[in-house]
């Protein structure tokens, strides 16, 4: 019997019962009597802080009161005008950095108003009952290419439909949803429902998906800009940054978006294989996402290895938490140095750091740690973009997603700025507004 | 979408949510921030008589009670008509009215109950081109001392004589405000009807003391040391005023007489619900000094929602409603039998429907080995009081007997025949059935 302990990498160290309890939903959705009680402790704030900590300006306080009055299909439609994948937000999002770290209950009382779950019962609500709900404004006659069909794509499609123009998306995947679909923990969207979300906004009509069809491979920025009234890039980030070490290519050094994504796609997750000692390196989202799924696939030991102090790590202190609640290892300022093992790793070779002027420096002394398994999750990358100004290695836009080529916006993970699904929503839908005015004009 | 535009007496008004006359409708300033805001219409806050303004007091003026978590359930005020003077009101409404041509705007007064008062006041509001007036016959401290607001709301005869005053001196529609501190409120309704009035909008605020301080033994709001008696307003007094608006609606005295209804509007529902027993329009004053302007974006949100979803398309297809299910006692059906209904999957075994019904109703609830509780049909009157106490919603419900069913508490068979007391053998009175 495979179990957690079984050396190497394998799968099915845990039952199917095991895997299924451990990969629920991570907040289970509230009922009525809980969203009425949380929903009453709203204080319906004057030019509400909740509201500007939202990158997609939700109506925070508009929506709860609409749930207080039993309105939760309303609450969602003021949900939905500013962010169409405000259902996925809701899940998603780090509120605990976002609106709930500002709301004035936070501030006073140290919990806050639950906005991230009443805003998930509005939208459960309206998407369990209602068709699509917004209406197309009369055609336009103009077309707009959209490349990737990530948040930053879906949402700038649907403005842009909503307004009356023809969408097509090009998406190099076989599904829709990028990162929603690829990327985004499990537990975090459980049932599908990243894809029920694709299929519920496009019921807006005048969007095609294509699927296969990648910029730079099947078409071309130049053919689109000729081809389209105007263009607009959510390709994410494509690339990873590897592990420029020795043993950084040897075998059992893995992407961890490749293995994050691998098992939100797998059928059975019993079939996804994992070491029975896994190192992360990082710590970020994507590194803590990893971690916590490793632990939940069922390896023994699962150690988050990041060079700076815990207090900087960028993700969040709750998903630390959630982490160390999962039984995984925190393990900081500590970099690797090199890989070990015969072929495969068997062991990672960390040096301690320490920070001086201002840079990671390490300070000679080094340990092993075993590890049948390592992620690199040390960040994405810009696939190259070829003829696009570009600022912080990504691609350059202004305030309202203008690239450098005319006729060409852009928006989400590959241009600057955050990288988070709401972002990517608010600009996205911010670009969508200017490609309206720029082709009315 | 639901249209929710009104027209209340030909006054058109881009949605039913007026703000009522009070400080939220106290200068320019405010008015224009609230059309800009989304409210329909707005009665201005009461004009007094030319000359020297009233004052107000420098203390405190307003008390409040708090639900659970501080939440504002009713406010009580010690606050006057408006404390400007007439023309800067007159100026500010005329210009206010030119820049919302598609607003309602409708001017409150109160002078004193004099011919010429009223004759000298009315052109020079009609002159600032108003949609209508509204007559502050509620006010229930200071001014009625004066001989003015609930003082002349408390005499029928005096609100007929001034509102024919004002239908003789003024040709736009005459709003009559009455106050609920009074016997029966048809009265002075019907009163206000006889002298012509267009239309009646209640209720105004009811005579209260919120508390009283336990250290220096005087009521809130204190003003050094004394307090007066307030008005009482919120979400606290909508029962009252639902009542008063019901009466009003069905008395054959007064039926079909507009109405415009004001007490505790807090939220779309509440406006409905108005609406439902035959008001044209509500006014709102509370919800909007308790939570600001916007509150009117949740009310229209909701109202045009629930429309949406009854098939509404216009307010007028649910205004009244519910006026013919408002009956008299004598009129309920004596034959309805129910019986409260515990889900034991929803309960939560906290016992309060024991309490409430063993110490303070009819013992009908067994509490049963393992803090089980259930309905002892055969003691059960249908009170309600376990369901009003259950803090699960719908974890107890009253469920109908079916006719031919017997009744384990009176040992009779239920009938789907209607019968009610006038024709029950108890009463003496009984006139046979027919
Ligand atoms: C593991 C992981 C976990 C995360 N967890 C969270 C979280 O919990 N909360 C949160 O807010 N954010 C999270 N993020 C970040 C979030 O997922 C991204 O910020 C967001 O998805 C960015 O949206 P996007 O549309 O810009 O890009 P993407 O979601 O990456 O979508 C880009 C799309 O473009 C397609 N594409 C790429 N190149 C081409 C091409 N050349 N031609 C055609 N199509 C192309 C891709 O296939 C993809 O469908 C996480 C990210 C990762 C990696
Ligand atoms: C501070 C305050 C001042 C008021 N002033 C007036 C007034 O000048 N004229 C008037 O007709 N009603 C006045 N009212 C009564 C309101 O117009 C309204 O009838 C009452 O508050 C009930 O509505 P509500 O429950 O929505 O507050 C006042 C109410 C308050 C709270
Ligand atoms: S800050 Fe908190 S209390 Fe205030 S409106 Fe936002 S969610 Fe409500
Ligand atoms: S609400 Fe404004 S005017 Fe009133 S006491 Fe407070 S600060 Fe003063
Ligand atoms: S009051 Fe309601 S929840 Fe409490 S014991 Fe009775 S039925 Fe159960």
């Amino acid at each position: 019997m495979t179990s957690p302990q079984t050396p190497g990498i394998t799968s099915g160290r845990l039952s199917q019962e095991q895997l299924a309890q451990n990969f629920e939903d991570l907040h289970a959705p509230c009922d009525g009597h809980e969203a009425a009680v949380a929903a009453d402790r709203c204080y319906f704030c004057h030019d509400a802080p909740c509201v500007t900590a939202c990158p997609t300006d939700i109506d925070i306080p508009l929506f709860i009161r609409q749930i207080s009055t039993g309105m939760s299909e309303a609450a969602a439609r003021t949900i939905f005008e500013q962010n169409i994948l405000g259902g996925m937000c809701a899940r998603v999002c780090p509120t605990e950095t976002l609106c709930e770290e500002v709301c004035v209950r936070e501030t006073a009382e140290g919990k806050p108003v639950e906005i991230g779950r009443l805003q998930r019962f509005a939208t459960d609500s309206l998407m369990a009952r209602q068709g699509h709900p917004f209406a197309r404004a009369e055609a336009t006659g103009k077309r707009v290419a959209v490349v990737g069909a990530g948040p930053a794509g879906l949402a700038c499609a649907h403005r842009l439909a909503m307004k009356g123009h023809e969408v097509v998306i090009y998406e190099a995947k076989p599904k829709p949803g990028g990162l929603n679909e690829y990327g985004i923990a499990t537990y975090k969207t459980v049932d599908d429902f990243a894809a029920r979300e694709v299929d519920w906004l496009l019921g807006i009509g005048g969007i095609t998906i294509e699927h296969g069809r990648s910029l730079g491979v099947e078409v071309t920025l130049d053919g689109l800009v000729e081809n389209f009234d105007a263009v607009f890039l959510g390709m994410g980030l494509g690339g990873v940054n590897l592990l420029e070490i020795d043993g950084g290519e040897m075998a059992g050094v893995e992407d961890a978006v490749s293995f994050i994504s691998a098992l939100r796609q797998a059928e059975d997750r019993a079939s996804v294989s994992v070491g029975r000692n896994v190192v992360v390196i990082g710590g970020g989202m994507t590194a803590v996402d990893a971690a916590v799924q490793a632990k939940l696939l069922g390896a023994q030991s699962v150690t988050l290895a990041y060079r700076r102090s815990q207090a900087e790590m960028p993700a969040s202190r709750y998903e630390q938490d959630l982490a160390a609640s999962k039984g995984v290892h925190l393990l900081c300022n500590v970099m690797p140095v090199a890989m070990h093992g015969d072929g495969a790793v068997a062991e990672i070779e960390l040096e301690y750091t320490q920070v001086v002027d201002g840079r990671v420096t390490g300070t000679g002394e080094t340990m092993r740690l075993p590890a049948d398994q390592v992620f690199r999750a040390i960040g994405q990358t810009l696939a190259p973009a070829d003829g696009l100004e570009q600022e912080r290695r990504k691609i350059k836009v202004s305030d309202t997603g203008r690239t450098s080529m005319d006729g060409v916006w852009a928006g989400g993970d590959c241009t600057p700025g955050e990288d988070l699904t709401v972002v990517a929503v608010a600009e996205g839908r911010d670009a969508a507004e200017d490609i309206h005015v720029a082709l009315m004009a | 979408m639901a249209d929710l535009t009104s027209n209340f007496l030909g006054i058109k008004s881009p949605n039913p949510f007026w703000l009522a006359s009070a400080p939220p409708t106290d200068k320019e300033y405010n008015v224009r921030r609230a059309f800009e805001a989304g409210w329909g219409g707005v009665v201005w806050k009461t004009l007094g008589e030319e000359g020297p303004p009233v004052v107000n007091v420098n203390g405190p003026r307003y008390g409040a009670i708090y639900g659970a978590d501080r939440r504002l359930l009713g406010l009580n005020n010690i606050e006057l008509i408006t404390d400007r003077p007439l023309e800067v009101n007159l100026e500010e409404m005329a210009r206010v009215k030119a820049d919302y041509p598609d607003h309602a705007l409708i001017a409150s007064i109160m002078v004193p109950c004099e011919e010429a008062a009223w004759k000298a006041i009315l052109p020079r509001v009609a002159e600032t081109n108003a949609d209508g007036i509204e007559l502050n016959f509620g006010c229930p401290h200071g001014m009625s001392e004066r001989g003015m607001g609930a003082a002349v709301g408390q005499v029928p005869e005096y609100i007929e004589m001034v509102t024919r005053w004002c239908k003789q001196y003024y040709d736009r529609p005459v709003i009559v405000k009455l106050t609920p501190n009074i016997t029966d409120v048809r009265k002075p309704a019907a009163a206000a009807r006889n002298g012509g009035a267009d239309a009646v909008s209640l209720i105004n605020t009811i005579n209260s003391i919120t508390s009283v301080d336990l250290d220096s033994f005087a009521p809130e709001p204190t003003i050094d040391g004394k307090g007066s008696h307030g008005g009482y307003c919120g979400p606290a007094v909508k029962p009252i005023a639902l009542s008063m608006v019901s009466e009003i609606a069905r008395d054959p005295a007064t039926a079909g007489l507009p109405i415009s209804g004001i007490g505790g509007v807090t939220t779309w529902r509440d406006a409905a619900e108005f609406m439902s027993l035959g008001c044209g329009n509500v006014q709102v004053c509370t919800a909007a000094m308790t939570y600001g302007f916007k509150i009117v974006e949740e009310m229209k949100r909701g109202l045009s929602q629930w429309m949406d979803e009854k098939g509404y398309r216009t307010t007028a297809d649910f205004i009244g409603r519910a006026v013919p299910n408002v009956t008299d006692w004598q009129y309920l059906n004596l034959n309805y039998v129910t019986k409260a209904k515990i889900d034991q999957d929803a309960c939560i075994k906290c016992g309060r429907c024991y309490a409430a019904c063993e110490d303070t109703s009819h013992q009908a609830i067994w509490m049963k080995e393992g803090r089980v509780f259930e309905v002892n049909d055969a003691e059960c009157v249908a009170c309600n009081l376990c369901v009003d106490v259950c803090p699960v919603e719908d974890c107890i419900t009253m469920e109908r007997m079916e006719g031919g069913a017997v009744d384990p508490r009176t040992g009779q068979t239920v009938s789907n025949d209607y019968a009610n007391w006038t024709t029950h053998p108890n009463n003496p009175m009984a006139k046979a059935a027919e």
